[in-house]
């Protein structure tokens, strides 16, 4: 038997570079998987709220008001909408995920106050009516695309594009094309399909501002209308999408999902949630348009603790994704047999493009969607819901805001060096922001 | 303003959204449905989003997005447009008397588009159903990812006609400068010309089905190819 002490793994070659080397070897082609990025990036769990002291007064817990409403739209559209809460649901498509997931979310966030996203494969019914405020996706695909649907949205999001692939189209394995997602997407059953990068009708800011005037057009100038933007440029994409006329900006930070698209891109493309928030507030606040366009973050936000930090850099309201997905019961440790036979297991699964979901949330099987009772996806939905509110609520009441929104950078520290520089607060016990002073 | 049976809108006095407002507001069976826009003067968006049977003719050139998301109307403009002329459109008819510029009927979903003059670049991009007939040629990547529906170029056409196809048809009478990927000349078959004959007689434009070749998806990307060598 081989001495383990004689053993050297090379930093170079770890285990799962040679894995992954040997993969693409034998099957010529980039590994295809859902989920979000897997590696460690500087978060929002690198920063810390600073509690009420001698010079800050905290509110009671229970007792005194901590409001949670926002408006969003309030730049051109006649008919901005409210949210009760400033957490939403993130763009995920049909056919990425299954009829029973879309109306578990849409429901839940109904009895929330809050709205959801249609995504990549159009607007279906059931999604419509389970949404009392549904956000209609205008994506370089056009899949299901219709004047109709444009009409009957309560807001409108053009994605230029979204944090797990900035640059890169949508995927959407045969596996998972049946007969309903192939005919709402006008493709053939059964193929691969791949969305594309950008818009077929429009290339730049200039072209982007007159696109956006053409669906206020169409829509009577009633809806707010979003721009969603993958996180790179995040200072200048802000700044072009208040020049195209945006009522409000989603920026998606390389933590946020997808259900099907190549690692290389997951991995390697774009920058953190924590600096593109701050990126785009700064663009904001030089054009004085901070507040006015709303700006809404997504990408690895998970709890209330996650929405008071973006909140306190300056968001208006965060987008939740893949963690929605994960409160439906995405890597459960339940139908242990199933993770299996997908070769992977609870925890680390990121399966979503297979169409084998084992707990029925990103899959278009009816079997495996039984596994997923709308109304018990919708109750799950709202309790964690509910819970992020309370958090977020909690942290902001110690910090002695009446509202969420009034939440600052000031109430932050950061526990490391890449955070500080990253959202520009001090380093904790310091008054060292890097870059900024002290340096 | 009635003018020879048109209600008559003047875009160099009234905004766009007022226009709009009154053309929205077209109901299936109201008398009321011939209107004429004037002094377009390349504005953007004119006639974008009509949801009824109606007809509207524009009188000059139009900017972006003319007739964008039409729904059963009638559109014609007699004049060159803009980019994007007709896209998304579910039905109806669209005739530009001019030329147009790129991506003509992008991702049109139903209806016609006809360009009597010549199509720019990316002509019928991410096309879903709709028929495009164009009197003249079309520029570069024409028939880009076209899912359904049919692309007539009486003329010539650009390079990589047809890039990443998918089950849309495109005839050309004239030289294609280059197939885009996965786009293949297919036999033209008996069908294939009863059907171009109706969409050249649907189209108003005048050529001989017989003198077209078809182009179409050879398919080969239509999944992702895995060698498995380790299995061999």
């Amino acid at each position: 038997m081989t001495d383990p002490r004689a053993l050297r793994g090379s930093a170079t070659f770890p285990p799962e570079v040679i894995r992954e080397i040997q993969r693409a070897a034998d099957q010529g082609v980039y590994e295809i998987r859902g989920f979000g990025t897997k590696r460690k990036i500087p978060s929002f769990d690198d920063l810390l709220m600073l509690g009420a002291s001698v010079s800050r007064y905290p509110l009671e817990g229970y007792r005194e008001a901590c409001d949670t409403s926002v408006m969003i739209g309030t730049r051109f559209a006649k008919k901005p909408i409210e949210l009760k809460i400033p957490i939403t649901v993130a763009g995920m498509s049909f056919g990425a995920l299954g009829s029973h997931a879309k109306r578990s979310l849409g429901w839940a966030a109904t009895e929330m106050g809050t709205s959801t996203t249609t995504g990549d494969g159009g607007m279906t019914d059931e999604e419509r009516e389970a949404s009392k405020t549904l956000v209609y996706q205008v994506l370089p695909s056009r899949y299901g695309m219709n004047p109709d649907d444009l009409r009957r949205a309560d807001a409108i999001e053009v994605v230029v594009g979204q944090g797990a692939k900035p640059g890169g189209g949508g995927m959407l394995l045969g596996q998972k094309i049946n007969e309903r997602v192939a005919k709402m997407r006008d493709l053939p059953q059964g193929i691969d399909q791949r969305s594309a990068s950008r818009h077929p009708d429009w290339t730049g800011p200039d072209d982007l501002e007159i696109k956006i005037h053409e669906i206020r057009e169409i829509t009577g100038w009633e809806k707010p209308i979003y721009v969603k933007v993958g996180a790179t440029r995040t200072r200048f994409d802000t700044a072009l999408a208040v020049k195209a006329g945006a009522d409000a900006v989603v920026v998606d930070g390389m933590q946020g999902g997808t259900a099907a698209t190549q690692d290389v891109f997951i991995e390697h493309v774009g920058i953190p949630t924590l600096p593109a928030v701050r990126q785009a507030v700064e663009a904001l606040q030089e054009l004085d348009m901070h507040r006015k366009v709303q700006l809404i973050v997504s990408g690895g936000i998970r709890s209330g603790a996650d929405v008071a930090k973006a909140l306190a850099m300056g968001a208006d309201a965060v987008s939740i994704g893949s963690a929605a997905m994960v409160a439906l019961g995405c890597n459960k440790p339940v139908y242990h047999e199933d993770y299996e036979a997908l070769g992977t297991a609870p925890g680390f699964c990121h399966h979503c493009h297979t169409g084998r979901c084992p707990v029925g949330v990103t899959t278009q099987d009816p079997e495996l969607e039984k596994r997923l009772p709308p109304e018990k996806g919708g109750r799950l939905m709202r309790n964690y819901l509910q819970t992020m509110v309370l958090e977020l609520q909690t942290l902001a009441r110690a910090c002695g805001k009446s509202h969420v929104l009034n939440l600052e950078p000031q109430d932050m520290v950061a526990l490391t060096v890449e955070a500080a520089a990253m959202a520009q607060v001090p380093l904790a016990g310091t008054d060292w922001v890097p870059g900024k002073n002290n340096y | 303003m009635k003018t020879n049976g048109y209600i008559e809108f003047d875009l160099d006095g009234e905004e766009l959204s007022s226009v709009h407002a009154r053309l929205h507001s077209v109901k299936q069976g109201d008398n009321e449905r011939s209107f004429r826009i004037v002094n377009p003067r390349g504005k953007h968006a004119v006639a974008a989003g009509l949801n009824a049977p109606m007809d509207v003719r524009i009188d000059g050139h139009v900017g972006f997005y003319c007739g964008g998301m039409n729904k059963e109307a009638d559109i014609t403009i007699n004049g060159q447009a803009g980019p994007g002329v007709g896209e998304n459109m579910m039905s109806g008819l669209i005739r530009v008397c001019g030329n147009a510029s790129q991506s003509a009927g992008a991702t049109g979903r139903g209806g016609m588009l006809v360009i009597e003059g010549d199509a720019s670049s990316r002509c019928g991009i991410s096309m879903k159903g709709i028929d495009i007939v164009v009197g003249g040629s079309v520029g570069h990547m024409s028939c880009f990812m076209g899912q359904r529906g049919h692309l007539v170029v009486c003329g010539d056409a650009g390079h990589d006609l047809g890039d990443s196809l998918y089950e849309a048809q495109i005839f050309v009478r004239g030289s294609v400068d280059s197939l885009g990927a996965d786009c293949v000349e297919k036999e033209m078959r008996p069908e294939h010309i009863e059907t171009l004959k109706g969409l050249l007689a649907r189209s108003g434009v005048n050529a001989d089905p017989k003198e077209f070749r078809r182009y179409g998806s050879a398919r080969k990307l239509y999944n992702f190819h895995i060698d498995n060598a380790d299995a061999l």
